[in-house]
């Protein structure tokens, strides 16, 4: 009687697995590809070795600009300004004042979804602006420091932060207003602001916030240039909030208002209660895009004269004893950028993804 | 149920949904006109105790400013403001169609790479997307300007090409064309050779519907649009010639000259939104469902008639709005030139203008409505070819 066995299973032909394979399907599977295969590992090879040499192993890292021998950067550059970078003509032994504005924000960021109770978390939301703007900028014992000595990333997260929180309730209303069918003349003022915003480049809504604004108001108001750019910078994001949370809006489908009327809610009740909670969440993901424009953006407060971390990098190089050091400059100033722009990016994927409930 | 313990239904003015809305546009239009006559009001006054003069009358006045490039003939002793306003408004619509240009061409063929199946091109296109498009425009603005374009030689020691494109820090120079009598009949020929093209699309299209036939539509569009003003230009005896730039002294005489400001400018836009646009050509192309590629292979269509005739008709639909839009964008994004003083509308008109006559409210409208117009006559485009690709049902 013949014992059947099982056999082992021959291992896959090394003609469908393996490395070999992989690059044969991905990287060479017909001349074209191949041919691009080739123009790209070029491009590589001519790229990278060359900037990882400039960036890591021929850079100066240490000493001073008269020992500078190799080829590469000189971040010794970077290290003697890194304070202006930071925080502008902010008073160096001043430093902590920011600092710790940094830290409360991180400790806010995650102490704040945290809480139970929404009335502690109302007053700290109200509480946290005041708080943070009176330890930037002094008074009540603490010593002021005025505007015009803030600068460096420290301006650039300030104006980004100013210009989303303040924006976002201006947003809101215009895209009710927008919505708002039974109110044509609202409606109309909304949609006007909106387009005339988005039509203009931002650049000249704040050349006509730090030329014209003085103007509208009588004389002997006089206007602070940070707080001009802010004005500015919130008008036209709110104008983009606006779209975003109109997008949002829609999106919810009829039956929710009507069941909102339904139960007797008044329209703020039915708006604030059933409606806003869902039309925000499914805008987070193009509110973080939103975001990153307008940090982007924040580096045109340079043209009209504020000094925010782009404009440090000309105002460095007019030091006397430090001339031509554009590039290192230029270059931190991209890597901080890149950064900051591409993790919030990412981490808007994340949330996207997080409150995907469709499947 | 008994109501009758309920407080009694009012039914006064302001309980009517109708009402209330009336009421409270009335109070929001009152709100805004008066907040709108007090600003102007102020203005007024402000303008009038600063000793500035009102009105559109500084437009007829000499500016007596030079410009470093103008496409129309621009002289600083007699030319006017509102000349100043022309040069600067075609320089932008310059900077726009080129960098439109540049920006379709690499936006599309990074989209492309991004969804190719070779895995190095399509992270290739990843990484060139995320790097540039984390990356603010300001920046890279000024980045080509004072970092790479001002590393470029002097003049005497240019890179040339075929000696006759030079490239130094005074900006890219290249042979001029000059037209001579004669060289009207080849623009002629060129208006012709697009006309005919249009008429036998149509008739191609027309025999296609009836009879089902190809006709090699592109190629030989193609080769009238080449070859009519090609064969007038020979006809009429060659009258376009070119004058090529010589070193003369420390720089370069004759020639056309691309100063630096414009190709810092081009390559940050076109690079930057390039980024958005390949973007949008991936979600477009990702947008066409596998079954219509499957359908068409299963039709025993070509590859190439598979692309043409089924993928890219549906994805054209999702990609061209936010291209359209990209599009303003970089027209937008054309006045941050004035960090780098090229001669746009931002620079000259609410820059040296403003500074020179002080009259900022006239002037910094007026540079807004050149863009508002760009936006309107941008969004009646997308309108039209929004209108033009729906979907027709039958």
């Amino acid at each position: 009687m013949a014992v059947y066995t099982m056999k082992e299973a021959k291992p896959a032909p090394s003609t469908s697995k393996g490395v070999v394979f992989w690059m044969r399907e991905n990287l060479f599977s017909d001349i074209h590809n191949s041919l691009l295969t080739l123009l790209g590992i070029y491009f590589i090879y001519a790229t990278i070795p060359p900037l990882l040499d400039w960036m890591i192993f021929d850079a100066t890292w240490s000493g001073t600009k008269e020992e500078v021998v190799k080829e590469g950067a000189r971040w010794i550059f970077i290290i003697e300004k890194f304070d202006q970078f930071m925080y502008g003509f902010y008073p160096e032994s001043l430093h902590w004042r920011p600092n710790l504005v940094a830290i409360l924000s991180l400790v806010f960021v995650f102490l704040v979804p945290r809480l139970s109770s929404i009335k502690v978390k109302f007053v700290i939301m109200i509480l946290y602006p005041f708080v943070c703007f009176f330890l930037i900028r002094g008074g009540l014992g603490l010593e002021i420091v005025g505007t015009e000595k803030w600068g460096g990333l420290m301006l650039t997260i300030l104006v980004a932060a100013v210009g989303i929180i303040a924006s976002f309730p201006i947003g809101i209303l215009l895209a009710l207003g927008r919505q708002s069918d039974n109110m044509p003349v609202v409606k109309t003022l909304c949609v006007g602001f909106i387009e005339f915003i988005r039509g203009v480049p931002l650049i000249t809504i704040l050349f006509m916030a730090s030329v014209v604004l003085p103007l509208f108001f009588s004389d002997g108001l006089e206007f602070d240039k940070l707080l001009r750019a802010l004005i500015g910078i919130t008008l036209f994001q709110a104008a983009y909030i606006a779209e975003v949370i109109r997008g949002g809006l829609q999106a919810i489908p009829k039956g929710q208002y009507e069941a909102s009327e339904s139960l007797g809610l008044t329209y703020w009740q039915g708006m604030i209660l059933i409606i806003l909670p869902q039309a925000l969440k499914i805008s987070i993901p193009n509110l973080v895009g939103s975001f990153i424009s307008l940090f982007k953006d924040t580096t045109l407060v340079l043209i009209i004269g504020l000094f925010d971390i782009l404009a440090m990098v000309t105002l460095t190089n007019s030091d006397t004893s430090w001339l031509g050091f554009e590039i290192e400059g230029y270059v931190f100033v991209t890597i901080i950028y890149w950064v900051f722009c591409f993790s919030m990016s990412q981490y808007s994927r994340v949330i996207e993804r997080r409150y995907n409930t469709d499947h | 149920m008994n109501n009758s313990n309920l407080p009694p239904t009012s039914s006064g003015i302001f309980n009517s949904p109708k009402n209330r809305a009336i009421i409270f546009q009335v109070l929001s239009l009152v709100v805004v006109v008066l907040c709108i006559f007090y600003f102007i009001n102020n203005m007024f006054d402000n303008v009038a105790k600063r000793g500035i003069t009102t009105g559109f009358s500084f437009l007829g006045e000499t500016a007596g400013f030079g410009i470093s490039q103008s496409l129309i003939p621009y002289d600083d002793t007699t030319s006017t403001f509102l000349d100043v306003f022309i040069v600067g408004l075609l320089n932008t619509i310059l900077v726009g169609v080129i960098g439109i240009v540049l920006a379709s061409i690499i936006g599309l063929m990074v989209g492309i790479g991004r969804l190719s199946s070779n895995y190095l091109v399509a992270k290739l296109s990843l990484v060139y997307i995320e790097t540039f498009r984390n990356i603010p425009i300001l920046l890279q603005i000024l980045f080509w300007y004072n970092v790479v374009l001002a590393a470029l030689p002097s003049p005497r020691q240019s890179i040339s090409y075929f000696d006759s494109i030079f490239i130094n820090n005074r900006g890219l120079i290249m042979p001029d064309p000059i037209f001579e009598s004669g060289s009207s009949f080849i623009l002629v020929a060129f208006v012709l050779a697009c006309i005919s093209v249009v008429f036998l699309s149509k008739w191609a299209t027309k025999r296609h519907d009836l009879t089902g036939e190809e006709f090699p539509l592109f190629k030989v569009s193609l080769a009238i649009i080449i070859v009519a003003p090609l064969l007038v230009f020979f006809i009429t005896g060659q009258p376009i010639s070119a004058e090529y730039p010589a070193l003369k002294g420390f720089n370069f005489k004759g020639g056309l000259t691309i100063i630096p400001e414009l190709l810092a400018l081009i390559f940050a836009l076109s690079i930057y939104t390039a980024t958005y646009i390949a973007e949008a050509v991936r979600a477009g192309i990702e947008a066409v469902p596998p079954g219509q590629k499957e359908a068409a292979k299963s039709l025993g269509l070509k590859e190439h008639v598979i692309l043409r005739k089924v993928v890219l008709p549906q994805a054209l639909r999702v990609i061209i709005p936010p291209v359209i839009n990209q599009y303003l964008n970089l027209v937008k994004n054309s006045s941050l030139a004035t960090a780098i003083g090229y001669p746009e509308i931002v620079t000259l008109f609410s820059g040296t203008t403003l500074n020179q006559v002080g009259q900022a409210i006239e002037i910094i409208l007026m540079t807004m409505a050149v863009y508002l117009v760009f936006s309107i006559v941008i969004s009646l485009l997308l309108n039209w070819v929004n209108a033009k690709m729906e979907i027709k049902g039958r």
